[in-house]
């Protein structure tokens, strides 16, 4: 069993744990009701005070925060400290809609490189290796968030980002990689390119990998491990709440702990929003318990997961999350960016040429994830083909752009997605997990 | 041994009131074995009241008391330092007629009854050695000693009853600042030979650096908690606690 980086908190008994949840609970409400007039008002609605909070359970009588929300307040409405103490930001990428941006204050960043480093650890990573960093740098949180944690462990950091797949199997081979960090499809997408290339996995150091930010399954954990001859680890965490780090796999390789120290985890019922019991698949809702800069109470991710709070053989009592593989709603998450049908159907507006009907086919190819997108022509007027070829691939460049994704456009028959009898859906996930 | 999964003293949502106002608002915290916490802000904010509370000398309106796992809620002073808390007063409170060694030995008063003559003479020594202004002038009335010596006499005979916790309520309120350093210098080789602290301070800088953590109580909440270095460089406490204004923060 590798080591754990902070043994005093990730293995406190669970009675502790709770004392400490509940303090850092209630001091969080006490500043965002005085600082984060969303939540004040969201307080005073609900006819309670900040001093109601006594128990968890009074927690459950607040309604839940939404992504919504966050856009409502862009940028700074639910920031809970002034500009002048935020020492990041970070926002997110790649939709139409509006974004959500996310502030960072010097203690709220050594926790997340502290959170970070916990996860590295816990899949085995230490001073030792050298790691590979292929999530994005810049504006999403995940390459920075590996980053800072890689180097607080002790680790040599190749801070490569993604993109430019032959000097990323340049760089393993030269620098002697030996973890690997990026999304699942990109794991997939080097292995692919190691056979182009004609190089033998085993010539590299490729030792271990963490991955996330796109949901991914057994069947992509089997063959990502086969082909670069590494131990592949699933990773969870989502910016809104910090990034990164929120939750991982130890080596028992049995489900994800949750950071509980610094997070207050619910399961509900999508639909209802009651709370469901220990061990029931639904929504994951989470309250930051010690974010200064940006603290949520009861945020809802839209990811299915169920929680489990049994002993782990690898020491560790935070509670263990189930993989993700669902969400509660038709959004698609690929290559951590994502996508939401609805900003497609307000890009298509652009277009007068175009009927109402779309759909969004993810699929899981050798090399990657790829999205295409079918779309309705309208029915009046009449187009050549050249005429059509060229709206083809307009929509095309209008989508990558707006959603800041590669993606493929199909044009389709007048009404063949939607029409007064027929509704197709919007989404279509055929990626084997 | 604490029970598993206990920390030495936990508060769950206290609430306190006298005189019809609420000082307390469903205060929360913990004090682990071997811990120094700090319990800092302004004048008012319920610092004292919570030791009280915890002493017994207040009664709770609501919430959970617990120490090595059992409740303290309901009981009464004598019971509550009989089971290893004991209180050191704002405003030192010594007697002022009786020698230092008398007033030392007043600390060990339920020791002596339950005739542990010899371990009270070994802690005498002890603390004597730890405090060698006190020992020089062992055979003073305490009345004669300066304010910086009264509270080393207080904090010794706290230290008599060989107590689990120490709560200490403002002990460098009204020294001077060379005094008041000497006092935390000792607070903190008191942690070094294991003894837990709950240290009530407006001397915020000060008691932080003592600390292993803090809480940071405003009107009756807990506003702020962690490690002291994290709530040193918090802003927010800097500036309304360490006197700084927006320029030098």
């Amino acid at each position: 069993m590798s080591a754990i980086w902070n043994p005093a908190l990730e293995t406190m008994p669970r009675a502790e744990l709770r004392q400490l949840q509940l303090e850092r609970l209630q001091s969080t409400v006490n500043r965002v009701y005085r600082y984060v007039s969303y939540y004040r008002h969201l307080l005073d609605t609900a006819g309670l005070q900040p001093e109601d909070f006594q128990s968890f359970e009074d927690l459950r009588r607040l309604p839940l925060t939404t992504k919504q929300d966050l856009r409502n307040s862009y940028p700074y409405g639910m920031f809970a400290v002034p500009l002048r103490e935020v020492v990041r930001l970070h926002s997110s990428i790649g939709t139409t809609g509006p974004p959500t941006v996310v502030g960072y204050t010097r203690n709220d960043l050594d926790h997340w490189t502290d959170l970070v480093a916990r996860a590295l650890t816990a899949c085995g990573v230490g001073r030792e290796d050298v790691v590979q960093i292929s999530f994005g740098y810049g504006l999403f949180t995940a390459g920075f968030g590996f980053h800072y944690g890689a180097e607080a462990i002790g680790a040599a950091v190749i801070p490569v980002s993604s993109g430019n797949i032959e000097r990323q199997v340049e760089l393993m081979q030269d620098f002697r990689t030996t973890a690997l960090i990026g999304t699942p499809s990109q794991g997939l997408h080097l292995a692919r390119a190691l056979d182009k290339l004609g190089v033998d996995p085993h010539s590299l150091s490729l030792r271990v990998g963490l991955f996330g930010a796109e949901p991914w399954g057994e069947k992509t954990r089997t063959e990502i491990e086969q082909r670069l001859l590494l131990t592949a680890y699933d990773t969870y965490g989502l910016s809104e709440i910090g990034g990164p780090g929120v939750s991982t796999e130890c080596e028992c390789r049995c489900g994800l702990h949750l950071a509980e120290d610094h997070f207050y985890v619910e399961v509900v019922d999508p639909q209802t929003g009651e709370t469901l019991p220990e061990g029931a698949e639904g929504e994951l809702v989470f309250t930051t318990l010690t974010k200064e800069a940006f603290p949520l109470l009861r945020y809802r991710t839209g990811d299915l997961a169920s929680l489990d709070t049994s002993p782990c053989p690898c020491g560790r009592t935070f509670a263990r999350m189930s993989r993700v593989s669902r969400r509660t709603d038709d959004l698609l998450v690929m290559q951590g960016v994502s996508i939401y049908p609805d900003e497609v159907e307000q890009a298509l507006r652009a277009f007068p040429e175009v009927g109402k009907g779309f759909q969004l086919i993810a699929r899981r190819e050798e090399e990657a994830d790829v999205l295409e997108v079918l779309v309705e022509v309208g029915v009046v007027p009449e187009m050549s083909l050249p005429a059509l070829e060229r709206l083809q691939e307009n929509l095309r460049e209008h989508l990558t752009r707006t959603l800041g994704l590669d993606l493929t456009v199909r044009l389709v028959e007048p009404h063949s997605l939607r029409s007064p009898d027929k509704r197709e859906p919007r989404v279509i996930d055929q990626r084997s997990l | 041994m604490l029970p598993d999964g206990h920390s030495l003293l936990r508060l769950q949502s206290v609430r306190v009131a006298y005189d019809g106002v609420e000082a307390l608002k469903g205060i929360s915290l913990h004090v682990n074995e071997g811990e120094i916490v700090a319990l800092v802000g302004a004048n008012g904010a319920g610092k004292s009241t919570t030791l009280n509370a915890i002493s017994g000398i207040l009664p709770l309106r609501a919430g959970e008391m617990e120490f090595l796992g059992q409740s303290l809620v309901g009981r009464r002073p004598d019971e509550i330092v009989a089971l290893g808390i004991t209180q050191v007063p704002e405003g030192r409170q010594v007697f002022s007629e009786m020698t230092v060694l008398d007033n030392l030995r007043m600390g060990a008063y339920l020791r002596l009854r339950r005739r542990d003559r010899a371990g009270v003479r070994e802690d005498l020594e002890r603390i004597l050695a730890m405090f060698p202004l006190l020992d020089e002038r062992r055979r003073q009335p305490a009345g004669t000693l300066s304010g910086g010596e009264q509270q080393m006499l207080a904090v010794g005979r706290a230290l008599m009853a060989r107590p689990r916790l120490l709560l200490l309520d403002e002990p460098t309120i009204g020294l001077a600042p060379q005094v008041a350093h000497q006092i935390l210098e000792t607070i903190a080789r008191l942690r070094e030979q294991g003894t837990t602290i709950l240290l009530v301070e407006q001397n915020v800088l000060a008691s932080l650096r003592v600390a292993d953590r803090g809480y940071v109580l405003e009107t009756g909440r807990v506003v702020l908690e962690g490690p002291s270095e994290e709530l040193l460089r918090n802003r927010d406490v800097q500036r309304a606690y360490l006197g700084k204004d927006y320029e030098e923060v």
